[in-house]
């Protein structure tokens, strides 16, 4: 195992938690984490199977790939096809399909400049590398991403480059959490905050959304034992009656973040409304360059050229994929599954019309995604993420 | 790693000093290569070519495999591909039982390859063969043009002879037999991965790339009832797993914590996002044999890599629900073991 992180996987820790869960449960809560790292972490590790029955964990909309719009995609696409453009993006947003069905992997295929690159600052690098190129790089992420892609926006402007562009689709978290609580149908009573966001924005600006709702909201690790301590601090907070910003993860997360990321993503970006595949759009949810930067944006740059048809508008639900790649059944709930509303398993499509490699909607792809985890990590039933014991 | 002179092929260096179209042609500079490059390091010893090699391949039944190679960079930390286009073919070979008795050799250059790096890579085919005890007795060259071909494509085959024992292989998996892995595992993935330098992590990591026969003709030779053989290459030991128990309704159970990973490859797969279990290998395999010999064939292998170790058991056989591979954490809970998707993608946050 990972000596890094062995302490936060100690069996008898996780024991220890669960046995304490049980104990401290009088009746059945619904939580939502909130990230989809954390999801995958959970079915991962089978943690949903040591809860007490009636605690219900309910998988948010925290995957940076599955909320994307379909319209980004196809912008993405058809900036890629340009043959002067090397189109740059993280590795799983290029299996998502845009809303023709098709991917980046698929454009790449087909002899499109595609990359791979783990840190927006290599984007700079193949930029320098290529000037007679243009380098588009598809910034996506929540708050986590988005210091990069503005350390990468603030670098480019400084050295003055001319040939590269950022598609920019970075999402807040909180203004999400809210949607998801003022919806009617939504039965969140407490909430899992993503750790990493809370690394770099803080837990404070968790606050009014607790105030206004009376939630508990803890913000929480990835571990096993960071996600069961947050659990059990989430459940001791509603037997209680209680509502608070809690931090069961102080290793990475302080109240007020990381200063310097703040400052960072406050002087490229300003929010903006934004839509959410599947979801909707939610106000000042999203982050777009604010000038001086947002010369380098890609909304810029003119596409228009025969051969490639326009982008043409996502569906209502905007994740089900073109009728020409699955004839028999092409339902996608992908929009209730980040909603928490259903379960990936309650998808007539999850498993037989939909899977990792050919995928409806983007939950199925991402290594983040809700229904890719229920695939790759529950059994042949299909149980999870419901107390059985 | 440099060719000394005198030590290495002892080809002049081309004025170009690069492989050109011409090489493939059929001309004279494919006959220089040939002659200069090729038959000194390969033979055959009295340098006449014919068009195909005779082997003496005696009674008993033969093996035959074939795979190619296409790696970036061509040469990695513990190894490069020609090292590698001998030792997976090997390997293939060794999963049946089988000691290889010749081996062709086909290479596909792409115009604008340094003849130094053909140079090095040929002789280290010639080095890994000669350890292996297997001769390249047959064998081609081609010439693509540049930005056709990522350097150097090598495509191996070899001929094996099996030995006298039953078939090894899958359908001789039984239920109750032991799972055992010869070392531990992930170390050729994430070797290559920071060899290319392309996720901004650096490690002191070697592929594991290393011939398995030793290990198998030990196994055989002490006698253990091997009834399967897999070598862990691409997708890693969860491709391996569950093809074997795809291929014959098999339930296999697995102790996630039983399986040896580096920590420097677990912990560059936590960083990543990757699965170590999918991550690729060049000098490890899975076996299956009666649980009465695990503790033996495991002391065996151990003398090969100290970390090898029994990792699970065939719980259920013949299941109308087809195969299945089930992990067990160290909660006690059960989870299915999925395949990778092809390309393993870094993730974002």
């Amino acid at each position: 195992m990972s000596a890094l992180l062995e302490p936060y996987r100690r069996p008898e820790q996780v024991r220890r938690l669960a046995a304490e869960l049980h104990q401290v449960i009088t009746r059945p809560w619904t939580l939502m984490e909130v990230c989809g790292g954390q999801t995958h972490a959970i079915l991962r590790h089978g943690l949903d199977r040591l809860l007490p029955r009636g605690l219900e964990l309910i998988h948010g909309p925290g995957c940076p790939i599955c909320v994307t719009p379909a319209a980004a995609i196809d912008r993405a696409l058809e900036l890629a096809a340009r043959p002067e453009v090397i189109l740059c993006s993280y590795g799983d947003m290029l299996r998502v399909p845009g809303s023709a069905g098709r991917s980046l992997l698929e454009q790449r295929a087909e002899g499109a400049n595609v990359r791979v690159v783990a840190s927006p600052l290599d984007v700079l690098a193949i930029a320098r590398d290529h000037p007679g190129r243009r380098v588009v790089f598809f910034a996506v992420g929540f708050e986590t991403t988005a210091p990069a892609t503005a350390l990468l926006a603030h670098q480019a402007w400084r050295a003055g480059l001319t040939n590269l562009a950022l598609l920019v689709v970075h999402v807040r978290i909180p203004p999400a959490m809210e949607a998801l609580l003022a919806a009617p149908e939504g039965r969140v009573q407490g909430f899992l905050a993503a750790g990493h966001v809370c690394a770099v924005m803080g837990s404070e600006e968790l606050e009014p959304i607790c105030h206004r709702f009376r939630v508990p909201v803890v913000v929480t690790g990835f571990e096993p034992v960071d996600l069961l301590e947050g659990v059990l601090r989430c459940v001791r907070q509603l037997e209680r009656g209680e509502s608070r910003v809690e931090n069961a993860y102080t290793r990475a997360s302080q109240p007020r973040g990381n200063a310097a990321a703040r400052a960072l993503i406050a002087r490229v970006f300003e929010p903006v409304d934004q839509e959410w595949r599947g979801l909707g759009v939610f106000p000042a949810s999203g982050l777009r360059l604010r000038p001086p930067y947002d010369a380098l944006d890609a909304g810029s740059i003119q596409v228009s050229f025969p051969g490639i048809p326009a982008a043409s508008p996502g569906s209502p639900s905007g994740h089900g994929r073109s009728p020409r790649h699955n004839t028999v059944a092409s339902v996608c709930i992908s929009g209730r599954v980040l909603q928490g509303l259903d379960r990936p398993t309650d998808c007539p499509s999850f498993g037989t019309a939909c899977t990792p490699e050919r995928p409806l909607g983007a939950p199925m792809v991402s290594a983040e995604g809700a229904c890719a985890a229920y695939w790759h990590y529950c059994q042949r039933d299909g149980s999870a993420a419901t107390g059985e014991s | 790693m440099e060719i000394t002179p005198g030590v290495g092929c002892p080809m002049p260096s081309d004025p170009a000093d690069r492989v050109q179209l011409g090489h493939g042609g059929g001309g004279g500079l494919s006959q220089r290569l040939i002659e200069e490059l090729l038959v000194p390091a390969f033979g055959p010893a009295d340098g006449v070519l014919h068009d195909a090699a005779t082997l003496a391949a005696g009674p008993g039944e033969l093996a035959f495999t074939t795979d190619s190679y296409v790696v970036r960079p061509l040469v990695f930390p513990g190894g490069d591909i020609g090292r590698l286009a001998v030792i997976g073919t090997v390997n293939d070979l060794a999963m049946v039982g089988a000691c290889p008795l010749a081996l062709s050799l086909a290479l596909i250059l792409e115009e604008g390859l340094a003849m130094a790096m053909l140079r090095q890579i040929v002789a280290a085919i010639r080095t890994v063969a000669a350890e292996c005890g297997v001769p390249v007795v047959t064998g081609d060259t081609k010439v693509v043009e540049r930005g056709k071909g990522d350097g150097i494509f090598i495509t191996t085959s070899a001929v094996g002879r099996l030995g006298p024992g039953p078939a090894i292989g899958p359908p001789a998996v039984q239920l109750g037999d032991a799972i055992l892995v010869s070392g531990d595992l992930g170390r050729h993935g994430v070797a290559i991965l920071a060899a290319r330098q392309e996720l901004g992590f650096s490690t002191d990591l070697q592929s594991d790339l290393a011939s398995l026969l030793p290990a198998v003709q030990a196994l055989l030779t002490e006698g253990l009832a091997v009834h399967a053989l897999r070598d862990l290459t691409r997708g890693g030991l969860a491709s391996a797993l569950t093809e074997i128990a795809r291929g014959g309704g098999l339930e296999l159970r697995i102790k996630e914590a039983a399986v040896p990973i580096a920590p420097a490859v677990a912990n560059a797969c936590a960083l990543l996002g990757l699965d170590p279990l999918a991550m690729a290998n060049e000098g490890r395999l899975v076996l299956f044999l009666p649980t009465a010999q695990a503790e033996q064939a495991r002391a065996v292998l151990q003398t090969f890599q100290p970390e090898a170790a029994i990792i699970g058991t065939v719980a259920a056989a013949g299941s109308a629900l087809g195969g299945i591979v089930l992990l067990e954490n160290a909660y006690g809970v059960l989870r299915r073991l999925t395949l990778g998707q092809g390309e393993q993608l870094p993730r974002i946050c």
